[in-house]
């Protein structure tokens, strides 16, 4: 592949390890600061919120078979490992016999779904509006775009979710407001349901589109003003090439590379942020299952969860940077 | 004031670029800075023109003003720039600058490190220029011929098309500029300092391609530098610039061997000589601030040889012997 | 032959002296304009007990769903009660007047934001100087750990940490939201740290002899202070922004009142299908000024420390 060497490569996925890794320890360390053994003290707190788990003796021995909590904590921590990167994180606490994985993994195409598409979309008009407004032959009205979208990246996403279930669901009736989809249509490839999907799907990514769109619309406005001082652009200019021509091969090809890269800062905080807007939203996700989890007191839910979101965010971000070398050649040439 | 011998002083030749009075200022809040005050020169056909003068004379501001490449605030107060006697560059305006730009008038610019387009082949950047200005439909094997012809040209390996600007060595980006700047087989070519920031190995391979170039292709070339040493190997006529005027212009050899402006004889004194060791010496005084050019000659605070009349009217450059024109009191016209 | 000086007594040079005082970057529009903002909304602390008595913010303290005073036809059914002019913006459906909770809520929200951003920023100095300086395998660590800890969703970990912690004091929350904030100005000041070393001034201070402490700061943090700045105000804004994500998922104090909290009640009890806009309306109002007031100020400050993107009138 044009610009991939091995040692970028292998940088990259020590990277995606250590990410992870340190992901997943963090998760382990936590409860353990707080208590001795986790598995009854979870449960011994759910109890005295009030809760009931039922089989809890039968949950307790499971728990201790699999999660070794009778030995060293070396071996609890190693244990703890494999069973996760295995994706075999034990039970629910509140649905139990459940198992966590197994609920995630039937919640997570929804956000995967949602977030990637909303993204993308905002990534890419977002930069547009940004490129746009830098360059000078751009009309008047399209300029003011910059201050209203401006006002909204400086507010989260699920504030903005608030105010649009407000506006759309609440006072015009518009678009529905909660669930992935309405219950009267079975789900598969029909387009009733696909449509009615989208119905649901609107608001929330709407949410999601237009606070991100303003963030990259600025950084993109600025990266072509940079561009556009470079001597490059000078050159390009006495070349007499065209306006368009000078717009895209020269400005925004490389005003994109760092906008690329904040791509990859920016998505752990999009999936943050985007947990509550599912909860606002009761979109079918995995940030209404954390939600819903936090407020069952389901430790194990909480930690499983958690740990797919950083597992997702890592592989999006390793996904980009392998990515990153194809756009920009400086990266990581092979030596010639 | 028109020029009517050439360079070798034998008949009349082409004049490719007449400057006439050209201004160039920069409007501040305090007043306009003046950084060209009403030059005339004229380029000619197949001749390296070098323009020299320290820092902040006005050297590269004129040729930017050539190329129609001065940044805001900075603008044309007056004056024509006309090429090949028909079109006055100083009043185009868009659609047509952008034609006679690169095929007509072309630029190699100060620091080629920037020049290059970082994501882009060097083989796009040399097409894209003669795409843009030839309406016909070229092919891309017809393309690569193009482009492998003017890689030689400057004496580049063909496999150089291939490479991204960050592959390529400083001389070898330059060389890349000058072969970019004869693709179209322009008129004129505005060397902006090309060699400035490579080491004197490089240079002397960069300033060889420059005269190959102007004599294999007949082009004109407008060398802009600060290295007197420099002008004498390359240059077929010298012009010098001070604080925004013009100041002596004259072929090569009388400006190096008999230097008539004050300024010129300095700048001469200065270069230092493998032959003789000489005390270093140095010009008295600073440049005035150039929003407020005094009465009179601009050079009357540092001539050694300023006179009364210096401080009052300011001396016009004419020719005081064949072909060779100075702007000093010291001299008079010839008859 | 004597220079031409330019004669400082001139009305022209006293005239250009004035209107550069004036001029000074320092004087960015968009800071002040968040700055004023802020402080406008930082005032509620002190002012606002002036209002209204902070006990309203406490459960059961006001009688339930009381309409905001201008709302003039409402739900009886719902069992909204008539407009009170005791209680300007209406109460929600455990008693506690709105006025009073985000007179209450909003300084505890900046303060947590202030206390994280601040020891983020002190950590970010002290690591991104160590990064910066010394290179070698201490800037590898370093900065692989910032990358990692900025790729990690920190609101994921929040989520774990708060889950475990029940009540937690504003100072322990902001110390926690710190362990997130730190990566950004760590990045920021190594970053400049090494441009600066490229500009040689800082050998230029070694060679003199100056003691690396003094270098630190007569030589790069007057260079530093914009970045800084723009570095800390982002980083309150996205304290703020994890706290305020970590309450409305139901895992603030509650006890007082904070901005997120109340959301969070009012998300639990369907308030914005209640049509009870007064509940979920203000903490949003409040959050959206203090957002944009720090957004302000960030930009400002980007403006101020890097001169290009101010105001480019291109022709």
């Amino acid at each position: 592949m044009r610009g991939l060497t091995w040692q970028y490569l292998i940088k990259r996925l020590a990277m995606f390890v250590l990410t992870l890794w340190l992901g997943m320890t963090i998760i382990f360390i936590i409860p353990r600061l707080a208590v001795g053994d986790p598995t009854s003290a979870m449960l011994g707190r759910l109890m005295a919120k009030g809760g009931n788990v039922e089989n809890s003796q039968e949950l307790i021995q499971r728990w201790k078979e699999r999660f070794g909590l009778d030995q060293p904590i070396q071996v609890q921590y190693g244990r703890y490992l494999y069973n996760t990167i295995t994706f075999n994180q034990g039970y629910s606490l509140s649905a139990f016999p459940a198992t966590v994985d197994d609920l995630i993994q039937r919640s997570l195409p929804w956000t995967i779904g949602l977030l990637a598409v909303a993204t993308v979309i905002a990534f890419v008009i977002g930069n547009a509006i940004g490129a746009l407004m830098a360059w000078r032959g751009t009309p008047r009205p399209i300029r003011n775009l910059l201050p209203i979208s401006l006002l909204f990246t400086s507010i989260p996403a699920f504030m903005l979710g608030i105010i649009l279930i407000w506006v759309f669901s609440y006072t015009l009736n518009l678009l529905p407001y909660t669930g992935g989809f309405d219950r009267q249509f079975t789900p598969g490839w029909n387009s009733g349901f696909i449509l009615n999907v989208i119905q649901h799907a609107i608001l929330p990514a709407t949410a999601v589109v237009v606070v991100r769109m303003g963030s990259w619309a600025l950084g993109m406005r600025g990266m072509m003003i940079t561009t556009d001082g470079e001597d490059y652009m000078v050159l390009a200019e006495a070349k007499g090439l065209p306006a368009t021509r000078r717009f895209w091969n020269y400005g925004v090809r490389n005003a994109i590379l760092p906008q690329v890269t904040s791509l990859g800062v920016a998505i752990g905080s999009i999936a943050g942020g985007f947990i509550i807007v599912e909860q606002i939203f009761t979109y079918p996700g995995i940030g209404s299952l954390l939600f819903r989890a936090i407020q069952d007191n389901d430790y194990t839910m909480i930690q499983g969860i958690v740990f797919y979101i950083i597992l997702g965010v890592s592989i999006a971000v390793l996904i980009l940077d392998l990515t990153y070398p194809l756009i920009d050649p400086r990266i990581s040439l092979k030596k010639n | 004031m028109t020029m009517e011998h050439s360079p070798n002083g034998a008949k009349k030749t082409q004049v490719v670029l007449a400057v006439r009075d050209l201004s160039v200022h920069y409007p501040t809040p305090d007043g306009d800075v003046i950084a060209v005050n009403h030059v005339s020169f004229d380029i000619y056909k197949g001749e390296l023109l070098g323009l020299i003068g320290e820092s902040g004379c006005g050297k590269t501001t004129t040729a930017l003003a050539i190329l129609r490449l001065l940044q805001p605030p900075g603008e044309i107060a007056g004056g024509a720039l006309v090429l090949n006697g028909t079109t006055d560059l100083a009043h185009l305006h868009a659609t047509q600058l952008r034609q006679v730009r690169w095929r007509d008038v072309a630029l190699i610019p100060q620091g080629a490190m920037n020049s290059l387009n970082p994501v882009m082949r060097v083989r796009d950047q040399i097409s894209d220029s003669i795409r843009a200005h030839e309406s016909r439909r070229i092919s891309n094997s017809e393309m690569r011929e193009r482009v492998s012809k003017l890689l030689r040209l400057v004496g580049l390996p063909e496999r150089v098309e291939q490479l991204y600007p960050h592959e390529l060595s400083g001389g070898m980006k330059q060389r890349v500029c000058i072969a970019m700047a004869i693709a179209l087989n322009p008129s004129l070519v505005v060397a902006d300092e090309p060699t400035s920031a490579l080491d004197v190995i490089v240079q002397r391979v960069v300033a060889q391609n420059l005269l190959d170039i102007k004599n294999r292709l007949g082009v004109s070339i407008l060398l802009i530098g600060h290295d007197m040493g420099l002008m004498a190997q390359l240059a077929d006529r010298i012009a010098v610039m001070y604080a925004g005027n013009l100041v002596e212009i004259a072929p090569a050899r009388a400006v190096l061997k008999e230097p008539l402006h004050p300024y010129t004889q300095l700048l001469i004194e200065a270069v230092p000589s493998i032959k003789e060791r000489k005390p270093l010496q140095v010009t008295e005084g600073l440049t005035h601030d150039l929003r407020y050019p005094p009465p009179g000659c601009i050079f009357q605070a540092r001539c050694p040889f300023v006179m009364d009349k210096c401080r009052r009217v300011r001396p016009p450059l004419q020719v005081v012997k064949p072909n060779h024109q100075v702007a000093c009191h010291l001299y008079n016209a010839m008859e | 032959m004597a220079a031409i000086t330019a004669d400082p007594t001139t009305p022209a040079a006293k005239a250009r002296r004035h209107s550069a005082r004036w001029n000074s970057p320092w004087l960015n529009a968009k800071l002040l304009l968040g700055l004023g903002i802020l402080l406008l909304i930082a005032s509620t602390e002190f002012i606002g007990p002036f209002f209204v008595a902070p006990k309203l913010a406490i459960i059961g303290s006001s009688p339930t769903n009381v309409v905001p005073v201008w709302v003039t036809n409402y739900d009886k059914r719902q069992g909204f009660k008539p407009p009170n002019p005791e209680y300007p913006l209406g109460t929600e459906s455990k008693g506690r007047d709105m006025l009073a909770v985000i007179l209450v809520g909003t300084p505890r929200t900046l303060r947590v934001g202030l206390i994280g951003a601040g020891i983020g920023i002190l950590v970010g100095i002290a690591l991104g100087f160590l990064a910066g300086f010394n290179g070698g395998w201490i800037d590898s660590s370093i900065s692989t750990l910032a990358d990692v800890m900025l790729t990690i969703p920190g609101l994921a970990v929040l989520v774990v940490i708060a889950s475990y912690a029940t009540e937690l004091e504003i100072v322990n929350m902001g110390a926690i939201m710190a362990l997130f904030a730190w990566p950004l100005p760590t990045r920021v000041v190594r970053a400049q740290v090494l441009s600066m070393r490229e500009r040689g001034f800082i050998q230029m201070a070694q060679l003199s002899g100056t003691s690396n402490f003094d270098i630190m700061f007569r030589e790069i943090m007057p260079n530093l202070l914009p970045y800084l700045a723009a570095s800390f105000t982002e980083s309150v804004a996205l304290v703020i922004l994890a706290t305020i994500g970590v309450e409305t998922l139901g895992l603030g104090p509650t006890r007082i009142p904070t901005l997120g909290m109340t959301i969070n009640n009012a998300l639990q009890s369907t308030a914005i299908y209640r049509g009870m806009y007064w509940w979920w309306g203000p903490p949003i109002v409040m959050l959206i000024f203090i957002f944009v007031g720090l957004f302000l100020m960030t930009v400002g400050l980007d403006e101020i420390a890097n001169p290009r993107l101010r105001q480019v009138r291109r022709q």
